[in-house]
């Protein structure tokens, strides 16, 4: 079964604001300057915040906010945020693998920015709403 | 330099405890844009059976990735920041962490590689509270890219 897919806009202000939130200052996440001495295309987004949204998308589909077992990704691809409005987007999809007898659903996810996989392996493990 | 073998297994020191603040909690959701109220309003999150706000699920790593410096700042293993690289990240929780919690990590070394020229290290930090009851496990695992 397919999951209904959702978006998630992000801006350079997103990264800022989560770089704030989560302490994760690395300069690849706000400087352009650094982000291409380092060989990056420009600044990219925290692995962390795109798992993140990732999460926020699980939990939504999970309709609980504290449903998540389990939660586990491979970044394999960076998300690159230009500094204008638009930002980039990641598309978040996910297929049910098993629904298991003591009430646990395992999903397999899939995150894209522009067509391309940024995520592999992610996996997520959700109690069957209440 | 490779990573050294030997500290597979190693595990270090319990770190300084971490309080959980409700408003770490609600400015953590607000910035990855989660509006449900139970990360936000304390009396919904009571309404599904917790003392108070409840994090978002990747909150912890605020904890852990502050703990594993623990590690990545270990003069003896000798990992290059500059050349770090963030490859895995796993939760495996007991219960959601919520405002309030006073929360402990314990760092170990579950796998230290080198293959075509790039370093592996994988950390497992368990979060338990001061109490020693176990909330998540969280698991990373870091490229050290080689010099090229």
């Amino acid at each position: 079964m397919e999951l209904p897919a959702q978006t998630f806009q992000v801006t350079r202000a997103d990264l800022v604001r989560y770089a704030g939130a989560s302490g994760d200052f690395n300069p690849i996440h706000w400087s352009d300057r650094v982000a291409t001495a380092v060989g990056l295309p420009g600044v990219i987004a925290h692995g962390m915040f795109t798992m993140a949204l990732v999460g926020r998308a699980v939990t939504e589909w999970a309709g609980s906010p504290d449903a998540v077992v389990e939660y586990g990704v491979r970044f394999t691809r960076p998300v690159v945020v230009p500094d204008d409005d638009q930002g980039t987007e990641i598309e978040v999809t996910a297929r049910v693998r098993e629904v298991t007898e003591d009430g646990l659903t395992r999903l397999e996810v899939t995150a894209t920015c522009l067509g391309d996989k940024v995520l592999s392996q992610a996996r997520a493990t959700i109690r069957t709403a209440r | 330099m490779p990573l050294d073998p030997s500290f597979v297994g190693r595990t270090y020191p319990p770190t300084a405890p971490y309080q959980v603040g409700r408003e770490k909690i609600r400015e953590f959701a607000s910035a990855i844009g989660a509006t449900d109220p139970a990360h936000h309003d304390p009396e919904a999150a009571r309404a599904l059976g917790h003392a108070d706000v409840v994090a978002p699920p990747t909150f912890p790593v605020i904890v852990t990735m502050a703990a594993s410096s623990q590690i990545i700042e270990d003069p003896a293993l000798g990992v290059d920041y500059s050349r770090l690289v963030h490859g895995d990240q796993r939760f495996a929780y007991t219960r959601p962490v919520v405002a309030g919690d006073e929360l402990v990590c314990t760092n170990t070394i579950e796998d230290v590689s080198t293959r075509g020229g790039h370093g592996f290290l994988t950390t497992r930090t368990d979060v338990s509270t001061v109490g020693g009851e176990p909330v998540v496990a969280v698991w990373a695992r870091y490229v050290i890219r080689g010099e090229a």
